[in-house]
């Protein structure tokens, strides 16, 4: 293989991704280390929601008799709904990946901001929710329920809204022209991120909604 | 063996050797160790004990030809002049199954007698006596269920029948641990443990608390006190008896008013005086041998040491004396008054 | 360490300085101008995105808390010499012991650990550097931040006090602000592990030389490697304990609010979930380490290589089945104790098979009593000590009666102290030439050692006596009458021995300072690390190796005979193939020094530095080690830039924990902006910077003089 020239090397560094990937050698796996590293973090995020979801299951009905309950507050057709959104959401995030794939950035855009709009709706139907909850009595501080449920669906609705953020960076590098297709993976790993909070999701309207 | 082995290896073998049979001599007699649980008093101890030995023999011996294979090695295979490259082995199939196989074998001969014995020893005996033991920050509240008598610090038990106590706490985790009677089980705030122990011969025996609790939690001991039956039916009969009221115009009387004006009976209780119930039970404070979570005697000159400073003698206590310390003077009168209580 | 010229007369054109830097379309943010090159002093430092240097910065920063820990170890001990000793306070000795053990455990172990994994694994699997090296520079600063915030705590009010295990509800109430510099300290600590975790399993996974399958890499990357993963998911559940405790603290919410119904053992199952696994954490390095330098003294292979892999993963699957032998005594049950006794038991299996492993290592083979394999020796001899008394444990009803008395610390230090540590200084001796091209003195190691040895079980071993004597842990004094005055005199004592050892370490590499320079592979070693110069260039290897045996290097140096004995290979240096290591003013020794046996004396063998070769890397001292087959030509490749991003973002950590603990939001914002700020720019900038200057590397093979060299792979 020839030697590049030093200018050659300084314009070819600068689209840094581009060219590194075209200059490395291959990975052992054949997969990116981006992705292989997304892949072990949600390992890892496995990990620290099962902690979450196990401390509310020990204290599921554990709160003290007469103090408020799931029943007294949950309204399982509005969370379906707001469920509904966030799994539609991941749809569109499929659709905005698929879009970078075949070069089609307008599309890209429009599902990237679709996504990013149907998850800060499910967040802002959480915090309506909670005020709800709020002023029917259950705060953090209630009883073990309301500790419990606060700290888990919080952290979940934590991780959608740095999604979100992630998700609206991606659109606004975009807009700049310098997402390219070539660097569609970086989408392919917000989306693996992104699937990964909606399936906790649903993990989690199961457990706490879903059964009684 | 040339002198330079004699130098690196052999005085660590033979040290290796004396300091094993040094440790296991000294460990087992021990001389005043009331806490020792090698020496069992008690039928859960010996139980434990009879299950530890072997495990123990088991571990020595383990350990003797592992450390002595390797001593034995590190000598025997130094590079000397002359001595040619080893041969490169990578591994010996039937050996290596062998030295999995066999430490399971062991272990599960181990597993089984120590399940058993779990389960033996988590029976309860339903003739057992009932007490109830709450554990506070730094010290001991029992309450004898049949009859209703309360007390702190010790244990007052009969020998020759099982105790089975339920574990409650107030505040943090504690642990109520008299070693040469059982081991130890937890006292969890919201969760009510249960353990049961016998004393085989009248005596006393020591224990502390045994998780960490705070500040003082290394002052916070405990008594077991095992009196023959017929002495501990004595001891209930006088637990149940009225307090003690001192004659008038004595010392002790006007020890009586300062219990009373100081505030002493705002957290201590005295049948028939105060209702005070964040301190221990003082009703008959002076049958007890020792106090303040077992780290005085029930002396005078300890009581005053006690009385002169509580958070001195132990950081941490609750124990505060309202207003200002007890005046020397104040301190002999209540120690009068404390004395009656018999 | 940046190389040398550029060759004349082709000069490459010079980077356009007239732009400022890093304008123009791709312009990252910079507060100011990025470092590039191989920066040289403090700035160099702060700004490395070398896994060499941040392996250096790991190890000297733990080292340096291993003095602290020390010096709380000694006054605990000093407190506890004799009975109602007024020495150390009741609050004092809680803090002391609070601080030792969490110290030990989270600023010296699993660091220190971190140093050899950070600095060794992609040496070891031929990689130059590992996946993100910047994420690689984070972990570090946030382990340094993590430790000086907690370290803070002692001007702030007062060190935490709750014991290294926190449990609740104690430490839900315990007043001031000593909990909560644990609980936040923690936390900055667990994102700094789990970010090297994330790391380390992608460089291992992702980055091997081509022929370095998963079952020919070192075991040593093995085995950490393992750590990596108990770590990914560990962490996380520590974190959720520290949050759930967090918010009882701060925010008055109930998850150890005994009142409103909850369970204190909650804390203890989560703690004690990831606190099982820490400790695999903690001695699967070191077993690595050991697995390493004891076939290298012995001349011979690690016997059984594959079962010492596989019982490494078997260990760290099964130890997350074990938890509950830390809560025996918490009243769970028979059905429950019963069912982690057998667990804990069947764990002891695939412990004790590499303990024979290695004594097959040593078995028939030509030992070396070098200072590393002594350390190495005295890890196996301590860790079955440790590993049968453990046993022991698991044995309930008698652990009803050893848990939370001396029994039960002797057996943590023996695996903890008599393991790790000695494996991690086994280690130390081990690559110190690797890592600053000089040896460490023999004389002064082996003195450490003894006397480490020594103090060691004299101080530890009393406490298996003190513990079956009944003599409970985390005590601030005992009365005389108990039976414990002597055996804890004696553990004083010993501590004063190990004390007396670590400055004898110490004097040890003030005195190697100067010593002579050594080549690649002065012990004759048999993996990648030592086919390279000692010192490593920056960039590790000038062709990446085509690696086509496991212990690779040994095998380009030795073939073998018919009766499978190693056999020099043509073309090879005669003589011995011991490396020298030349004491300063010191002349070179004879036979009579009787240090390494026979085999040619360490010190004559010392070919003084060679002028034209001052790196030593055309084997000067010790022997050449032949070059491997080549993958093939990389014809670009460019070393990730240093970057001051992951040390900015690394402090806004810290003004974030002090602004939630002292409740004052507008610094917790800040620190949150901090951050924030902080990755966004590190996001934005590329791995390597456009005016990243071209390296040349002094004996590459191609044609082309301005060939580039860099870490593959590595971008982030």
């Amino acid at each position: 293989m020839t030697v590049t020239t030093p200018e050659e090397s300084h314009s070819a560094a600068e689209g840094s991704h581009t060219e590194v990937e075209a200059g490395h050698p291959p990975t052992s796996t054949g997969l990116s280390h981006e992705k292989v590293g997304m892949w072990a973090f949600l390992g890892s995020e496995c990990l620290l929601f099962g902690a979450l979801i196990s401390t509310y299951i020990l204290y599921k009905g554990q709160s003290e008799a007469g103090s408020v309950s799931p029943a007294d507050v949950f309204d399982i057709p509005y969370t379906s709904v707001s469920s509904f959104v966030l799994l539609m959401s991941s749809l569109t995030m499929v659709l905005a990946l698929a879009a970078i794939q075949q070069g089609d950035h307008r599309r890209l855009r429009v599902w990237l901001l679709t996504t990013a709009l149907l998850g800060a709706s499910f967040v802002a139907g959480q915090a309506y929710e909670f005020t709800v909850f709020t002023r029917e009595g259950l705060n953090l501080r209630t009883n073990l329920f309301g500790s419990s449920f606060y700290v888990l669906t919080g952290f979940h609705g934590a991780h959608v809204t740095i999604g979100v953020l992630m998700l609206l960076s991606l659109w606004s590098l975009s807009m700049k022209g310098k997402l390219p297709t070539a660097r569609a993976e970086t989408v392919e790993l917000v989306g693996l991120y992104w699937h990964f909070v909606d399936v906790i999701w649903i993990v989690i309207f199961t457990l706490v909604y879903l059964i009684p | 063996m040339g002198v330079a082995a004699r130098r690196q290896g052999r005085p660590k073998g033979r040290a290796y050797l004396l300091a094993t049979t040094l440790l296991l001599t000294l460990a087992g007699c021990a001389e005043n160790a009331p806490q020792d649980f090698l020496e069992p008093e008690g039928p859960v101890a010996r139980r434990i004990d009879d299950l530890q030995d072997p495990v123990f023999i088991v571990a020595g011996l383990v350990f003797l030809l592992v450390e002595g294979l390797i001593l034995f090695a590190v000598i025997k295979f130094r590079d000397r002049p002359g001595r040619p490259e080893p041969e490169q082995v990578h591994g010996n199939t039937r050996l290596e199954v062998g030295w999995t196989l066999l430490p399971a074998l062991i272990l599960f001969v181990i597993a089984v007698p120590t399940i058993k014995a779990i389960f033996d020893l988590s029976e309860k005996d339903p003739g057992a006596l009932q007490v109830t033991v709450t554990g506070h920050q730094f010290w001991w509240e029992y309450r004898y269920e049949e009859s209703g008598v309360v007390s702190a610090n010790e244990l007052v038990m009969p020998t020759g029948r099982p105790v089975e106590l339920t574990l409650e706490s107030v505040d943090v985790i504690h642990s109520y641990w008299v070693p040469k009677l059982a081991g130890k089980t937890d006292v969890i705030p919201g969760r009510t443990n249960r353990m049961s122990f016998e004393a085989e011969r009248p005596g006393t025996y020591q224990g502390q608390c045994t998780e960490f609790c705070g500040l003082s939690h290394a002052n916070m001991r405990n008594v077991a006190v095992a009196m023959s039956p017929a002495d501990f039916d004595q001891w209930l009969a006088d637990q149940k008896r009225p307090a003690a009221t001192p004659s008038d115009g004595s010392p002790a009387a006007e020890g009586l008013q300062l219990f009373n004006g100081r505030g002493c009976s705002g957290c201590h209780r005295v049948e028939g005086v105060s209702e005070g119930n964040i301190g221990p039970n003082l009703t008959h404070f002076a049958s007890r041998g020792t106090f303040a979570g077992s780290i005085f005697e029930n002396n005078p000159e300890d009581l005053r040491t006690w009385l002169r400073d509580p958070e001195a003698a132990k950081p941490g206590n609750l124990m505060k004396i309202p207003g200002a310390p007890l005046s020397p003077d104040e301190i002999t009168k209540l120690i009068a008054y404390l004395e009656t209580l018999n | 360490m940046a190389i040398v010229t550029q060759p004349t007369p082709a000069v490459p054109t010079p980077p356009d300085r007239t732009t400022p830097p890093g304008a123009g379309p791709d312009a990252p943010v910079q507060l100011f101008r990025r470092p590039t090159g191989y920066s040289k002093g403090i700035w160099g430092w702060l700004t490395t995105v070398d896994h060499k240097k941040i392996g250096i910065l790991y190890g000297v920063t733990a080292f340096i808390f291993f003095l602290i820990g020390g010096i709380e170890a000694l006054l605990l001990r000093v407190q506890l010499g004799s009975p109602d000793n007024t020495f150390l306070s009741a609050e004092a000795y809680n803090q002391a012991f609070t601080m030792h053990g969490t110290t030990m455990v989270f600023l010296v172990i699993m660091p220190m650990s971190a140093a050899f994994a950070n600095y060794l694994m992609p040496l070891m699997i031929g990689a130059r550097d590992v996946a993100f090296p910047r994420l690689n520079a984070f972990s570090f600063w946030v382990f340094l931040v993590g430790g000086l915030f907690m370290y803070s705590s002692f001007f702030l009010g007062g060190a935490p006090n709750g014991g290294w295990f926190g449990y609740t509800p104690l430490t839900r109430e315990m007043p001031g602000n000593n909990i909560d510099f644990w609980v936040f300290g923690l936390q900055i600590l667990g994102i700094a592990s789990l970010s090297g975790a994330v790391n380390l399993i992608v460089t291992t996974i992702n980055m091997r030389a081509p022929g370095m399958s998963l079952m020919r890499m070192p075991i040593f990357v093995w085995m950490s490697l393992v750590a990596q993963f108990l770590l990914l998911f560990a962490m996380p559940v520590i974190t959720v304990a520290l949050v759930l405790l967090t918010f009882d603290r701060q925010f008055a919410t109930n998850f150890f609010n005994v009142e409103a119904g909850a369970d204190p053992l909650l804390w203890q199952h989560l703690f004690w979930l990831f606190g099982h696994p820490e400790v695999y954490i903690l001695i699967l390095p070191a077993m690595g380490i050991v697995s390493e330098v004891l076939p290298v003294f012995s001349r011979k292979p690690l016997f059984g290589y594959q079962v010492m892999v596989f019982s490494g993963i078997a260990i760290g699957f099964m130890g997350w089945g074990v938890w509950v032998h830390h809560m025996f005594a918490t009243g769970l049950g028979p059905v429950a104790t019963s069912a982690f006794a057998a667990s804990t038991m069947f764990i002891a299996v695939p412990t004790g098979v590499k303990i024979f492993n290695w004594l097959s290592t040593l078995w028939r083979g030509k030992i070396r009593l070098t200072t590393p394999f002594l350390f190495a020796v005295g890890f196996v001899t301590m860790f079955t000590i440790g590993g049968l008394s453990g046993v022991t444990h698991a044995v309930v009803p008698s652990d009803t009666q050893q848990t939370d008395t001396y029994y039960i610390v002797a057996h943590f230090h023996y695996v903890l102290f008599g393991g790790s540590m000695f494996g991690l200084f086994a280690g130390i001796y081990f690559w110190h030439p690797k890592v600053t091209g000089r040896m460490l003195s023999e004389t002064l190691g082996k003195l450490h050692f003894w006397l480490m040895l020594i103090g060691f079980n004299m101080t530890f071993g009393p406490f298996h006596i003190l513990g079956l004597q009944g003599m409970p842990r985390r005590v601030y004094t005992y009365p005389a009458g108990k039976g414990w005055d002597f055996w804890n005199f004696i553990a004083t004592l010993g501590s004063f021995v190990i004390a007396a050892s670590i400055a004898v370490f110490i004097l040890n590499l003030w005195k190697s300072r100067r010593n002579a320079h050594v080549g690649p592979d002065p012990w004759d070693a048999r993996t990648l690390e030592w086919s390279i110069p000692s010192p490593p260039p920056e960039y590790n290897f000038a062709e990446i190796p085509l690696v086509t045996a496991r212990d690779d290097v040994w095998h380009r140096k030795y073939t073998e005979d018919d009766q499978g004995r190693p056999v020099l290979r043509e073309g090879m240096q005669a003589g011995a193939p011991i490396g020298a290591h030349v004491e300063a003013k010191h002349p070179p020794a004879g036979a009579d020094d009787g240090e390494e046996g026979p085999g040619g004396p360490l010190s004559g063998d010392a070919a003084p530095p060679d002028a034209e070769d001052p790196s030593g890397e055309q084997g000067g001292s010790g022997h050449e080690v032949p070059e491997a087959e080549h993958a093939e030509e990389e014809p670009h490749i460019h070393m990730p830039s240093p970057s001051y991003w992951p040390a900015f973002s690394a402090v806004g950590l810290a003004v974030l924990c002090y602004g939630v603990m002292y409740k004052t939001w507008i610094v917790a914002v800040l620190g949150a902006v901090w951050i924030l700020g902080g990755f966004y720019a590190w996001a934005l900038e590329p791995a390597t910077a456009p005016e990243e200057p071209e390296l040349e590397t002094p004996d590459t093979e191609t044609t082309d003089e301005h060939a580039t060299v860099s870490a593959p792979g590595s971008h982030e």
